[in-house]
């Protein structure tokens, strides 16, 4: 099972090496990992997505919390959250293909960034499932290239359970 | 977190001034370590310092010395190195210690910050390469930085599980110039450490305890670590409990009451296997179920629920489900529990472990005509009372140690567990008679091992200091040798080596040496070294063939012992 797990890290040299190391050397399976800045300069948030029974995700946990400069750890797993990935993706895209293209991007929300002469660049964000989603509406096309961030997260403020998108 | 009286920060010091006043107000008296080019400046503020330095012949072995100095003092051990092949040299003696949760601060030289990265001479990624091996390590680039980190330093070794933490220098912090502006406190916003056990927690442990037929508390270096030794005793008499050790927990609980149950695991006695597999409550303090203490994991104590005390909430379920964790510190933690526990006689349960007590003792051939190694370390238990430091190599040595050699308290076995590193054993001597020069120090040792770090009787021999360095002399890798007999019919690929002749090699550095190969002869040469008030090495020529049992398979459940038959045959 999937479980996203958030940690606030100490803004400094090494704590990505540190944590990096850790999930390395006691064999935990990463599936993305992002690090970013927080709205406080001496801190970073690391999103982290594992994959693995309870057991192993509790000591992902706890082997995370114990870095010294990790600060704050949470899985978020059984809890409502927003979670979003942001992606590029560059798609074949000859003139007569292209305003069906144009319309599955509006169907996703997603945005047209960059025009080549046999491709274009899309931006879709959202749930990791909505850009999987999007990247096979996009394959009979052909798909020159994709970048993704790896999930951010946040928990949800609202008491009301919303589904696993993130909707209410 | 609680600041230390220190010396007023008015005056402008330079980097390695730096590091020299805030190790002196750590309380730092002594420290190992090797000089190199980018520890100059660090070194020249040494030379007039109030600090006992050893140097030792290679920087391992000066690690191990201050591990060993750290276990049987309970302080931070102090080690420094230079960089690249300094810093490297280290890997093992912090891995050593990381496994086996010694508080250790280490400082390393690194070549000036404008050359990181470049492959300087001597640069190696110091801090890369030892942070798996450390519990915290970080290099310090800011002069500013400097007293604040090696406080840090201290603080992240000795609290919570401890364990070795890396600075790394360069050189030009070293000697850049710093005028300290006021207090400069830890900030350590990560790193909090849990020492107070929940109550609940405690208390439901408790009755457990008072319910239960069959307990077994099964205890490890944490313990001593804890300086919980005294409460372990009062909970032990308290609640009847028998005790079981592991490797790093013997000493916690006096072998010589009849409660104990020695080691357990996979060299471990059978009585103590045997009430493990059979016990219906496991309080487990201080330990971490290593493989070497379960054995086959799915099939350990399989009627058993599980309590677990330790000071880190990782070791928790970890390798096997607890029913009840309590998380803190286990001095607290045994004094409360110890309150709440009744007084329950328990004879069928103790009777049974009698039972296993004298049909399955540590036993070898009394009659043998050869020495056998175990009778040595007989000797060596009677002769100096129970009362000896005793350190080890790693091996079939290592474990009739453990196995015979009955001690009576907390800090008397000097051993690498986890790691189990060879060549441990007498450089581990050394930081032991550092850190009590009154005591009778002997190295239990096996020849490969002592082969290993053998360089270091010279800085024993420098120091004069009267370590009794016994080697156990199989002319074998003794218990790869085991294993090879064992499992690999006989095969011994590459676990002979040429000795030299110890005796003559210890004369040649300055030691006393003696050789012994009659097994009449053993007790009046334990008792001339004994006696001797400088370095001392005995070569005992010990039965080449003799295993180590009783013996777990890797694998197999503790209850699968081999080798108690060839025990039995022995009565």
């Amino acid at each position: 099972m999937k479980h996203l797990i958030s940690a606030l890290v100490e803004n400094k040299p090494g704590v990505l090496a540190h944590i990096a190391g850790m999930f390395a050397a006691r064999a935990f399976n990463i599936d993305s990992l992002v690090v970013g800045r927080t709205e406080d300069p001496k801190l970073s948030r690391m999103t982290i997505v594992v994959v693995g029974d309870d057991r192993v995700v509790e000591q992902v946990r706890k082997q995370l919390a114990k870095v010294v400069p990790v600060v704050k750890v949470q899985d978020f797993v059984g809890q409502p959250i927003v979670a979003r990935d942001l992606m590029l993706v560059s798609v074949v895209a000859p003139p007569e293909k292209r305003p069906e293209i144009v319309s599955l991007v509006e169907m996703f929300r997603g945005k047209v960034v960059d025009i080549g002469q046999k491709t274009l660049m899309i931006e879709v964000s959202g749930p990791e499932s909505k850009i999987d989603a999007f990247i096979n509406a996009c394959k009979p096309y052909g798909i020159k290239s994709v970048a993704r961030t790896g999930t951010i997260a946040m928990p949800r403020q609202a008491k009301s359970s919303p589904d696993a998108y993130g909707r209410l | 977190m609680e600041s230390k009286p220190r010396a007023a920060a008015s005056t402008t010091k330079t980097g390695a001034q730096i590091v020299v006043d805030t190790l002196i107000e750590e309380g730092v008296d002594t420290m190992f370590g090797y000089i190199g080019g980018v520890v100059l400046p660090l070194f020249d503020k040494l030379y007039d310092a109030p600090i006992n330095f050893i140097v030792p012949r290679h920087e391992q072995g000066g690690c191990h010395m201050a591990d060993a100095y750290a276990r049987v003092s309970g302080k931070v051990g102090v080690v420094v190195a230079t960089s690249g092949p300094g810093a490297c040299n280290l890997v093992t003696g912090l891995a050593t210690a990381n496994m086996d949760s010694i508080p250790l601060v280490a400082l390393t030289g690194q070549v000036r910050t404008e050359l990181i990265g470049n492959d300087a001479f001597q640069e190696a990624d110091t801090t890369g390469i030892t942070r798996p091996v450390t519990k915290y390590n970080c290099i310090v680039e800011d002069v500013k930085d400097l007293a604040r980190t090696i406080r840090e330093a201290f603080h992240i070794a000795s609290t919570g599980r401890k364990g070795p933490v890396l600075i790394d220098l360069p050189v030009d912090v070293a000697v850049s110039k710093y005028k300290a502006d006021g207090p400069d406190e830890m900030d350590l916003p990560g790193y909090r450490v849990r020492t107070e056990g929940h109550a609940r927690q405690i208390s439901t442990a408790a009755k457990a305890i008072n319910k239960s037929q069959q307990p077994v508390l099964y205890v490890g270096g944490g313990v001593i670590s804890a300086n919980a030794s005294k409460e372990l005793r009062a909970l032990a008499e308290k609640a009847n409990l028998p005790v079981t050790m592991t490797l790093l927990g013997l000493g916690s609980y006096d072998q010589t009451k009849p409660k104990s149950l020695d080691m357990l695991g996979m060299h471990g006695s059978a009585y103590a296997n045997y009430a493990v597999q059979e016990c219906d409550l496991l309080i487990a303090v201080g330990a971490r179920f290593d493989d070497r203490v379960t054995g086959k994991i799915a099939a350990f104590a399989p009627n058993a629920k599980i309590i677990h005390i330790d000071i880190d909430p990782a070791s928790i379920s970890k390798n096997v489900r607890v029913d009840i964790p309590v998380v803190g510190d286990a001095k607290e933690i045994l004094r409360e529990l110890a309150k709440g526990v009744e007084h329950h006689e328990r004879k069928k349960w103790f009777d049974k472990i009698a039972d296993w007590k004298k049909k399955f003792p540590f036993r070898y051939d009394l009659d043998s005509k050869t020495i056998k190694p175990q009778y040595v370390i007989d000797e060596i238990c009677s002769q100096t009372k129970n009362k000896a430091i005793v350190t080890t190599g790693v091996g079939q040595n290592q474990m009739w140690a453990a196995q015979f050699y009955k001690f009576t308290k907390p800090r008397q076995l000097i051993s690498s567990g986890g790691l189990g590193t060879m060549g441990f054993g007498l450089p581990a001597a050394i930081g032991a008679q550092i850190a009590d020069p009154k005591a009778t120090v002997v190295d239990i040792d096996g020849d490969h091992s002592f082969n290993m770090t053998m360089t270091e009787l010279a800085t024993a021999v420098e120091h004069n200091l009267p370590i009794k360095v016994c080697i156990l002399n199989n002319g074998y890798m003794g218990m790869v040798r085991q294993w090879q007999e064992l499992f690999y019919g006989k095969r011994y690929s590459k676990t002979y080596l040429a000795n030299p002749d110890y005796a003559d090699l210890a004369r040649a550095l300055g030691a006393i040496g003696m050789t012994v190969d009659k097994k009449a002869d053993v007790p009046k040469t334990v008792k001339e070294m004994l006696a001797q008030k400088k370095p001392c090495v005995v070569d005992f020529k010990v039965d080449r063939e003799e295993n180590v049992w009783p013996m777990v398979p890797s694998g197999k459940s503790l209850n699968e012992m081999d080798g108690l038959d060839i025990l039995e045959r022995l009565i």
